[in-house]
């Protein structure tokens, strides 16, 4: 990995041209074929944080045979760190709504869904509104499409697909097993498709510009750009879209305080990165670059030398024990073990190679735990506790 | 027309059928995977992650009970990755888990202790949970106790009350640390629509859900010189006792019961099946009385269909949910209940015994029994009618505490007086018996003639179907009978209380047009009661139904109104049935409760 | 028919009687009742033919649906990492000593009541809370004295 990577800024998503409905006429009149063709040399990936190619999604949930099929937009952005898809619903929902309408047509889908989470609910009016004025206008050019609003309650599970549709469902966001997967057996059984809400973006931006504007940004197996919810200890906190690919060096180079002790990559389920390791960390999905390449749904957080980082971990693991949903053994027991476990550490209750047997208990967590909650705590607990093993002892 | 697929298990190729699972091909080729959240008679969860196993390719393990084998699929069940990890989820369970072995109710029969047991889990590095959280244990009912810090969450008796009753009354509550299995609002087993039927103590793997017991009662009663300590057992207690025992499933042990029975000091031994015959002449009494009512009286008040009301399980769920249709009940107590109120007044007297002196004990497959016992109307006697209840559980236990080598104890009959029994009160204990049973009785009151099925089997109410329906045309009865001819007798059997469900509201719908239904709360009926050996399955109720009619098909007398006892019970004592005596002994009235 | 009843039946007839609407029908009992009590569970469950231990199972699984009394205003401080690292707890105290309550109570009036919650998604503006369903940002021990001496005017409305 070099360092002339620059980061680039990019404004894909905010520029609003207030021409949905044009897109959305033009899209509407290819055929789905194509438009799944399209997404997939775009190599679109979810941005939600798995990173699964959407194109494919889309394509495998179209082939299903049913008369009723779903596309949830997944609006339900908990994670630590993330607050992009509040931004994108506020400032362009039409853009969201329009590949969403875009999708029903590929997938043979009438409804649509967007699943809003509790904490947003001051979002729910004016998206309403943009959903009133989308219905509208595709009654005027004779698509038969609607989307409904469905709020969440303060669950961050319900961002793991399947637990999303438990709850939609009525129940308990709990994560389903897999397979079946929801492009066979997904709201009500139905073949459905659930997107984040940037990754709905990107879809617009596709096919209103074509996948190679797309594809020719970023990198090898990331392409495109990424909306980065910055926060922590940087003098500018916000929202930004840049390329894929850029290195951690070049991240901290722009948005550090001079005294980055290291950076969160991908929210309180993703990696923490120590100063050491910037320049051979790029941020995108594995592939890869060389050197480590971190996924993320966005969330950069940054911790100058001010910070301790027993107490981040400490803070993630009491958020883990809190939202995992409770049901497999490894996640809920796991959970509490690792939280009570840093801290009986900590007070000297517990040897410091208790922490190895712990490191081993994230492994086992990341291998049998039933849905990415479980199967993630490892990554910043080991990511913490190998780079800042003499924080979490004394 | 099946298709294989080859997979290889362990490094052998072996071929099975698409859409087996990991767990259920592996049990094929003599692999057993152990499982928790996993029961045969349930929905798979996939929530314990215990049967996890390895599958080339993947980098994460796979839960063996919820994933499909797929052509070509390697799998390790045993590799040195499954058993890490596996050893890390059993010792995070006992984390979580009042591993309290010494205490504990199900001590030697757990399937946690099982497990850190095959995997030698000898130490103790994790944190234990249980002391830092309040946990309380529920003993208000007279049925089952709760204790929630046996609790494993693997939420089978949550799907079993849902699933195979229909029930709800358990249920998971609140996320991550703070998740439990709770009823309502957290209210007491005894507050909430729980049927105390038991299933979900019959599928808990631990110790977290079991009956309340009453061993020391019973012992206490049995030494006491001054009390006279009758025990009643019934029908499908007899099919399941060896179980517990160390006997095959389907072993018939009545003799051998009988006999240890009195080794423990019983004063007299007698049968359940005494009262299923004299419920027979009662409730058979009862549906000719409704059916000429409603035919020839053309009254409309008469509630049809009639419905058994042996099951305390399945009163109780009635009364929750279809508390409308309380008057379809038939107002027959249960077998148990006529025997305690008989214990007290006829035994009492023929035995010249004061009945403040009688404790009154039965053994039932059942934890419904015991709420049941408790009923505040179960005093006709002017006692309790019924003072102990004991599982088929509870009393391998006796029979243990005793030191008895049941290998070896000789078969014994029942005592006499209310000891007589019938091959109709035997199949009680399955489903489908009672309603056979009561055919048996009534078409042979209506007609003079036996019901026309070989051998007295009256196959089309028999089986594991959880509904089953069978018509019996009424052909030349007697002239008493004759505004019965023609007429179509519609019955209908259901067991599990889901099935219960589905039958009352097609009731509800007006869609269904029975006479008579037999109501069991438990799967396969009271063989597969809430008080029966654990584990029951689906394969072993069929064992033990086996047994059930194997011990019918032996009997010399197989219907209820030639059971000499219940012949003699009626001219010395009740006179006739539906009489006024037979009325307040026999008989009972219900309540309405919530649904919600 | 009490009030509860009949807000729960025609929210039943506004959104359906099947499982789906289970979640948005408490969400509008809780809108309006700021808590989900025994009776509305019962009545819901009652409504839509739902298990009335599932109403309660699921309630509890949602964070935002309270099933303990509240008072009118709900204060939700989030507590995780970054509105941890940017003065929370100095947020948490002002409330604190200007309602004189502690996490998880109800003030005696039933005006407010302070819980901490998970991410609320404004880590860029931490530290942040709800009250109700309005955001506030930027958090400091002043601002929270402005905006909670703003709440205690109110008079009768939400």
């Amino acid at each position: 990995m070099t360092n002339s990577h620059q980061l680039k800024r990019v404004d894909f998503i905010f520029r609003n041209e207030n021409d949905w409905e044009k897109v959305l006429s033009s899209t509407l009149k290819r055929k789905p074929a194509e438009l799944i063709n399209e997404l997939i040399s775009s190599e679109l990936k979810g941005r939600g944080g798995a990173g699964f190619p959407t194109g494919l999604k889309w394509k495998l949930t179209s082939e299903e045979k049913s008369e009723e099929k779903t596309i949830i937009c997944n609006a339900d952005e908990g994670e630590p760190g993330t607050f992009k898809d509040r931004e994108i619903l506020s400032k362009v929902p039409c853009k969201v709504l329009t590949a969403m309408a875009v999708c029903g047509h590929v997938i043979g889908a009438k409804k649509g869904f967007i699943y809003l989470r509790g904490e947003y609910k001051y979002l729910e009016p004016e998206l309403k509104k943009a959903i009133d004025e989308f219905e509208y206008y595709c009654k005027e050019i004779d698509f038969d499409f609607s989307i409904s609003i469905f709020m969440g309650s303060g669950a961050y599970i319900c961002g793991e697909e399947t637990a999303l549709l438990e709850s939609m469902e009525g129940r308990r966001g709990e994560p389903r097993n897999k397979p079946p997967f929801p492009s066979q057996h997904g709201y009500l059984g139905k073949p459905t498709v659930v997107n984040n809400v940037e990754t709905l973006v990107h879809a617009f931006t596709i096919f209103k510009y074509g996948a190679k504007k797309f594809y020719d940004l970023g990198v090898q197996y990331s392409r495109g750009t990424k909306l980065f919810s910055v926060s922590g200890d940087t003098p500018k906190p916000g929202i930004y879209e840049l390329e894929l690919g850029m290195s951690l060096q070049d991240f901290v180079y722009e948005f550090g305080d001079g005294d980055t002790k290291a950076v969160q990559v991908g929210g309180a389920s993703g990696f923490l990165v120590p100063r050491k390791k910037f320049k051979d960390a790029a941020i995108g999905f594995k592939g890869k670059l060389t050197g480590i390449s971190l996924p993320t749904g966005g969330s950069m957080m940054l911790f100058n030398s001010s910070r301790s980082m027993f107490n981040v971990l400490d803070n993630y693991l009491e958020f883990f024990s809190e939202e995992s949903c409770g049901q497999c053994t490894p996640c809920r027991v796991g959970c509490q073990q690792l939280l009570l476990g840093i801290k009986a550490v900590k007070r000297g209750d517990k040897p410091a190679v208790y922490l190895d047997k712990l490191m081993r208990l994230t492994e086992t967590m990341q291998l049998t735990a039933k849905c990415g909650l479980g199967q993630s705590v490892a990554n910043s607990f080991s990511s913490i506790v190998e780079n800042f093993r003499e924080e979490m002892i004394y | 027309m099946t298709t294989k697929i080859n997979i290889s298990i362990n490094g052998f190729p072996v071929k099975i059928e698409k859409g087996k699972t990991i767990l259920e091909a592996a049990k094929e080729e003599g692999i057993t995977i152990p499982t928790l959240c996993y029961h045969k008679d349930l929905c798979v969860a996939g929530n314990c992650r215990v049967c996890v196993v390895e599958v080339a390719g993947q980098r994460r393990l796979s839960a063996a009970c919820a994933t499909p084998c797929d052509e070509g699929m390697e799998i390790l069940t045993n590799s040195l990755k499954v058993r890490n990890s596996r050893k890390h989820i059993i010792e995070l369970l006992l984390a979580e888990h009042n591993a309290d072995c010494t205490k504990c109710y199900r001590n030697g029969n757990c399937e946690l202790q099982e497990l850190a047991s095959e995997y030698k889990i000898m130490t103790q590095d994790f944190i234990e949970l249980v002391p830092l959280k309040t946990y309380s244990i529920d003993m208000y009912s007279p049925s089952i106790i709760k204790d929630d810090s046996k609790c494993i969450r693997c939420q089978r008796c949550v799907r079993t009350c849902a699933e195979l009753q229909g029930v709800n009354a358990l249920t998971v509550a609140h996320k991550g640390n703070k998740m439990k299995i709770t009823t309502f609002f957290e209210k007491h087993m005894r507050d909430v629509v729980c049927t105390n039927c038991g299933q979900c103590v019959n599928h808990c793997p631990t110790g977290a859900l079991v009956e309340k017991n009453y061993i020391e009662e019973v012992w206490e009663a049995i030494a006491n010189p001054n009390k006279h300590v009758v025990v009643q057992t019934a029908p499908a207690v007899r099919v399941g006792l060896g179980e517990e025992l160390g006997l095959e499933p389907g072993t018939r042990v009545t003799g051998k019961m009988v006999a240890a029975l009195k080794r423990l000091g019983f004063d007299s031994v007698l049968d359940t099946d005494f009262t299923a015959d004299l419920t027979i002449v009662e409730e058979g009494t009862e549906l000719l009385t409704r059916l000429k009512r409603a035919l020839v009286d053309k009254d409309e008040t008469v509630s049809l269909p009639m419905a058994t009301s042996c099951s305390p399980g399945w009163i109780k769920y009635i009364e929750h949910m279809f508390p409308e249709y309380l008057d379809n009940l038939s107002t027959c107590k249960s077998p148990q209940q006529m025997f305690g109120a008989l214990a007290k007044t006829y035994y009492a007297k023929a035995r010249n015994i004061e009945p403040d002196k009688i404790v009154s004990v039965s053994i039932m497959p059942c934890t419904a029994k015991k709420f049941e016992a408790f009923r505040p109307e179960m005093h006709d006697s002017g006692y309790r009618d019924v003072d102990y209840v004991l599982t088929t559980r509870e009393l391998a236990i006796l029979i243990k505490q005793a030191g008895l080598d049941f290998d070896k104890i000789e078969p014994v009959k029942y005592d006499r007086l209310m000891g007589d029994s019938t091959g109709a009160g035997v199949i009680f204990g399955a489903t489908g018996g009672v309603m056979e049973a009561a055919l048996r009785t009534a078409y042979e009151i209506i007609t003079g003639r036996e019901v026309p099925f070989k051998n007295l089997n009256i196959e089309p109410v028999r089986g594991m179907e959880g509904v089953r329906e069978a018509t019996i045309k009424i052909e030349n009865p007697v002239k008493e009978w004759a505004f019965l001819d023609g007429v179509e007798l519609k019955c209908a059997v259901a067991h599990g209380l889901v099935n219960a469900k589905k039958v009352m509201e097609a009731i509800k719908s007006g869609k269904a047009n029975y006479h008579f239904i037999e109501f069991m709360a438990c799967p396969g009926g009271c063989l597969g009661g809430g008080g029966q050996p654990i584990p029951t399955n689906a394969e072993i109720r069929q064992r033990r139904a086996e047994a059930i009619y194997a011990e019918d098909r032996d009997l010399p007398i197989r219907k209820s109104h030639e059971n000499p006892e219940v012949i003699k019970l009626y001219k010395d004592f009740l006179i006739e049935p539906l009489g006024a005596k037979s009325h307040h002994l026999l008989h009972t009235k219900y309540t309405k409760r919530n649904r919600y | 028919m009490d009030s509860i009843q009949s807000l729960i039946k025609s929210l039943a007839n506004e959104y359906g009687r099947k499982r789906e609407s289970l979640l948005p029908i408490m969400q509008a009992v809780v809108d309006r009742e700021k808590f989900l009590s025994e009776y509305s569970m019962v009545e819901i469950a009652r409504e839509i033919d739902v298990p009335a231990a599932e109403v309660f199972g699921t309630a509890t699984f949602y964070s935002f649906i309270e099933t303990k009394p509240t008072g009118r205003y709900i204060i939700r401080i989030c507590k995780t990492i970054t509105c941890a690292m940017k003065g929370k707890n100095q947020v948490l105290f002002a409330i604190q000593d200007m309602l004189k309550i502690k996490l998880g109570e109800t003030t005696p009036d039933k005006r407010f009541s302070l819980l901490e919650t998970n991410c609320l998604g404004w880590c860029h503006k931490a530290p942040a809370m709800l009250i109700n369903n309005e955001i506030y940002t930027e958090l400091t021990p002043e601002k929270i004295r402005e905006i909670l001496t703003n709440y205690m005017k109110k008079n009768g409305e939400n």
